[in-house]
């Protein structure tokens, strides 16, 4: 049903009017009476044993209710935090972890690890007593340096050359081979900067705990709340899953750094039934920079083997990932299944060897951030393929074309294993290279030469594997967790519409999205469709909201739950109007008899489900509710071309994006305006990547990028306005055709940016973040590095 | 983070050697000192209250002199602790130089300060700290350079 709340409709989001009038419901906005508050002691070195913590001041303070440390949470039985991603090494051994208490206990091994909390009958006193702690810390040297971390100090006991694994991917004979043959290498070598994520809603928590029913409830910003209680049970220990309940209410923001999870939930949710009160904790921003999970943190060598004729033979990668000083939820996934399965990119690189060493750093842990992998592995393929062209003199857009896989090579089969299910790269480009007026470039670099400027334009042809997972697929790549996603639809006495899902929203709009879809198949008023998400209570297990699957995988899983309520209609519908069920026939929200004119609304149907007269028992069930679980049988395949054009003034070196073009490719688009929006917001934080943002620690461990004084994040007048549209091949394995568009911006834009500056700049590298600073030294080197002769030059 | 200034004060050597040496007149002259003990020979604790941007909070540090050649030379060796608010640790080297005056025998004072932060006070910037040290320097010496006419 084509409609104005349909599929396929920019409808406005439900969400806005009550985030815009400041009437959202965020974890701290949640009060409960006789709530303590949190506070927690945080180490200021890098790496110091812990040789005493005196808490008798802090707990004689004023107003202190409590006073804990890790040996408390340890007396209790409280358990590590886990990894949930097991990834093997080259030789077959298992990674290695660091044992990982919430409350750091015997040593502390980044600034900013907690090792201890106060609870106070105030926030003033719980920050008096933190205050009055007294630890006695022996400093040692921190481990930094990724590059040299591996010959460095030994940070854990357990883990020997600080590393956690040193993964491999592909055929390496086959590799070296392709080399062997090749007419012309390209090596990169790239540091993938550090990022903090700086979701606008610090993390928070409240836990409850009813000592009546002997149950607990954690409202906390969690991205998937089933997570975060079936960890907190089955790992942490704090209760068991049907005591527990985890509520994720509106959440400002997520990008991954709220999958996980940390310390700072499970101390709250363990505390509250320790002081049987009610605990409170919400993060100051200072402390999110220093507790949240950080994102990327590569550092790469790259090489591109091409034949004479510019086609890609082999790609080989040699990677250094940061874990930070501990491995998090979610963090051996990121640099390896998440990363070294896309070094195929778009193309039909036949041969492709990755290794990946995993390292331990004195620097907080490193996970999943908008992308998670796949913006480091679209970097390293797109500035390589970028170094090949101008090493070879082709236009960067002609040594994409020679290498793209085609329409009709579909399943595509990559040397890193994974299988496309359908795309039309060429078509991205096309349209890309369109709405930039790639034929114009010649004439606007040489305006730019003329006013004292240097104009840059760069590619990125970019995909990504989205729609996590095939549970299958992920399990045997050691995952330890089904990635699978819940649906459930009831249908209300009087016809309107609840929908469950397990996926959660925090600024995807699955309250419009999904109300749409069930608008749209079901022929209920868009605006009597309610979606409920992201509470343990109301929704079976699931896996919440990462690596843009809600709409492949939850909005499959509510697809498969309406066939069933149409189904279950059916029957309601053939008892009704004495015919038989097979004959039914259901559309625009109506039920018909086939060949006839004997209808019935899905209205009345859903009336007479709960006020069921006559009905069969023994065949047809009152009711009309419904609940599917959808595990894909495979990824998604997002893909699409990025350009952005640069001019740098080389007496400042300011980098101003002048037009940036962002053409994906997502499937069919179930609301073109929220898509939209998500590439904006995707492109502004990997632009932030290549332009503003940088994690930095100094030699000592000191996180010296700790506050908005020092950390740059994007701004309004940062950012051109974008150029945003899209070209359809449509999944061919969900029911909705979808691909996901949550990733796209942050994976893709980063790359363009850097190969646009470097294109300016007529030099073969400049480290990121490329300010000014850093760009006017590079452009000392102008025109040291071969140029790619463009299209109209 | 690394500082070095000098001041030059109308005062022979020996009396601003003296007045280095002296607990009272430190913490006189220290902005926000709330108390300063000698607690051994050539060793002192001081608490100090400072504010560092956003960072409030009294800082305990505890003060070595090292490397005595009186009446000319020392080096003063730092440890501070502020609790959550961070710590700092460094070394000053002081140096007083007899120079001539208009009146009669003055000295100059330079000093030579290297150290580094941790916690809050290096996540808040360090920027904030090098101005706020400076600061603090800037406002003892002045203090200093008077507290003779006072005492």
């Amino acid at each position: 049903m084509a409609s104005e709340t349909g599929i396929g409709a920019s409808v406005k989001r439900k969400e806005d009017a009550r985030f815009i009038t400041g009437a959202g419901n965020y974890t701290d906005d949640i009060n409960a009476a006789g709530q303590t508050y949190m506070v927690f002691v945080r180490s200021p070195y890098a790496r110091a044993k812990i040789n005493g913590i005196d808490t008798a001041d802090a707990a004689a303070t004023d107003g202190v209710v409590a006073v804990f440390t890790g040996a408390d949470l340890a007396a209790d039985e409280i358990g590590d935090l886990p990894c949930g991603w097991m990834v093997k090494s080259k030789d077959g051994s298992d990674m290695v972890a660091p044992p990982h208490p919430p409350i750091a206990t015997h040593a502390v091994n980044y600034v900013g690890e907690p090792y201890a909390v106060v609870i106070g009958e105030t926030l003033e006193a719980a920050r008096n007593g933190a205050e009055a702690v007294d630890a006695d810390f022996e400093e040692l040297p921190a481990v930094v340096d990724l590059s040299t971390a591996a010959s460095a100090d030994q940070i854990h006991e357990s883990v020997p050359n600080n590393q956690a694994y040193d993964w491999e991917l592909g055929d390496k004979a086959a590799t070296d081979a392709a080399f062997d043959s090749a007419h012309h290498v390209a090596t990169v070598d790239i540091v993938n900067n550090r990022l903090i994520p700086n979701a606008i809603e610090p993390r928070a928590a409240l836990g409850e705990y009813d000592a009546a029913a002997g149950t607990y409830t954690l409202h906390t910003t969690s991205q998937n709340p089933h997570l975060e209680r079936l960890v907190l049970a089955a790992f942490v220990n704090v209760a068991p899953e049907a005591r527990l309940r985890v509520i994720s209410p509106d959440v400002g923001g997520g990008f991954g750094s709220k999958i996980f999870v940390y310390a700072e939930e499970t101390a709250v949710i363990w505390a509250a039934g320790k002081v049987r009160r009610p605990v409170k904790w919400r993060a100051e921003r200072s402390e999110s920079f220093l507790a949240d999970c950080h994102g990327r943190d590569h550092v790469t060598t790259a090489q591109l083997a091409l034949g004479e004729d510019g086609r890609f033979l082999g790609l080989r990668v040699k990677t250094k990932a940061n874990m930070g000083a501990y491995l998090s939820t979610f963090a051996s996934s990121v640099p390896t299944y998440l990363y070294g399965t896309l070094m195929a990119g778009q193309y039909t690189t036949p041969a492709i060897y990755v290794e990946v060493q995993s390292l331990y750093t004195n620097t907080a842990p490193v996970d999943a951030y908008r992308g998670a992998g796949r913006p480091e592995a679209t970097y390293v393929v797109e500035r390589c393929v970028e170094t090949a062209a101008r090493e070879m003199g082709i236009d960067p857009a002609e040594i994409r074309r020679r290498n793209f896989i085609q329409p009709g090579d579909f399943p595509y089969d990559t040397p890193v294993a994974l299988t496309y299910d359908t795309g039309d790269y060429e078509a991205s480009l096309d349209k890309a290279l369109e709405h930039i007026d790639y034929g114009g470039f010649g004439a606007r670099r040489a305006a730019s030469e003329s006013a004292g400027k240097k104009r840059g334009i760069g590619f990125s042809c970019y995909i990504e594997a989205c729609g996590l997972a095939p549970s299958q697929v992920a399990i045997s790549l050691g995952a330890g967790v089904g990635l699978f996603e819940v649906g459930e639809v009831r249908v209300d006495v009087t016809g309107s519409v609840t929908v469950v899902t397990g996926s959660h929203s925090h600024g995807q709009s699955h309250e419009t999205t999904f109300a749409q879809i069930i608008s749209d198949k079901l022929g209920v008023p868009f605006e009597n469709v309610t979606v409920l998400h992201g509470d343990t209570g109301r929704s079976d297990y699931a896996l919440g909201t990462y690596g843009s699957r809600s709409l492949a995988v939850g909005g499959s899983a509510i697809i498969k739950a309406t066939d069933k309520i149409i189904a279950k209609g059916k029957k309601i519908a053939a008892h009704m109007l004495e015919a038989e069920e097979d004959q039914m026939e259901f559309a625009d929200g109506t039920f018909t008899v086939a060949d006839s004119n004997q209808s019935i609304t899905f209205g009345e149907v859903a009336f007479s489900a709960y006020v069921p007269q006559n009905f069969p028992l023994e065949d047809l069930e009152p009711g009309l509710s419904e609940k599917a679980f959808y595990d894909p049988p495979n990824f998604t395949y997002p893909a699409g071309a990025h350009i952005c054009e640069v001019e740098v003034d080389p007496d400042t070196g300011v980098v101003d994006i002048v037009d940036f073009v962002a053409v994906d490719d997502f499937g069919h688009v179930v609301n073109p305006m929220i898509v939209e929006g998500q590439v904006h917001g995707g492109l502004a934080q990997g632009i932030g990547q290549a332009l503003l943002e940088h994690g930095v620690y100094d030699d000592a461990g000191q996180l010296v990028s700790g506050s908005y004084m020092d950390y740059t994040m994007p701004r309004a007048d940062d950012l051109p306005s974008f150029t945003v549209d899209t070209t359809v091949t449509p999944c061919t394995h969900n029911p909705l055709g979808v691909k996901g568009c949550g990733e796209a911006g942050a994976i893709g834009s980063t790359a363009a940016v850097m190969n646009a500056v470097t294109d300016a700049l007529g030099v073969a590298s400049v480290s990121m973040p490329a300010t000014p600073e850093t760009v006017w030294r590079a452009a000392s080197a102008c025109g040291e590095a071969p140029k790619a002769p463009k299209e109209g030059e | 983070m690394e500082q070095a200034g000098e001041s030059r004060i109308a005062q022979p050597r020996d009396r601003v050697w003296r007045a280095l040496n002296d607990p009272e007149v430190l913490a006189r002259c220290l902005d926000g000192c709330k108390s300063m003990t000698a607690v051994g020979d050539g060793e002192y604790e001081a608490e100090v209250g400072a504010k560092v941007g956003p960072v409030k909070a009294t800082f305990k540090a505890a003060i070595s002199l090292n490397d005595v050649i009186e009446p000319e030379s020392y080096r003063l060796e730092v440890e501070v602790k502020g609790g959550a608010a961070g710590f700092a640790k460094g070394s000053a080297t002081v140096n007083l130089e007899e120079v001539a005056g208009d009146d009669g025998d003055e000295t100059l004072l330079t000093y030579r300060i290297n150290g580094n932060i941790g916690g809050k006070l290096a996540q808040i910037g360090s920027r904030l700290v090098d101005a706020a040290a400076r600061k603090m320097a800037a406002r003892f010496f002045a203090r200093f350079a008077v507290d003779f006419d006072t005492a």
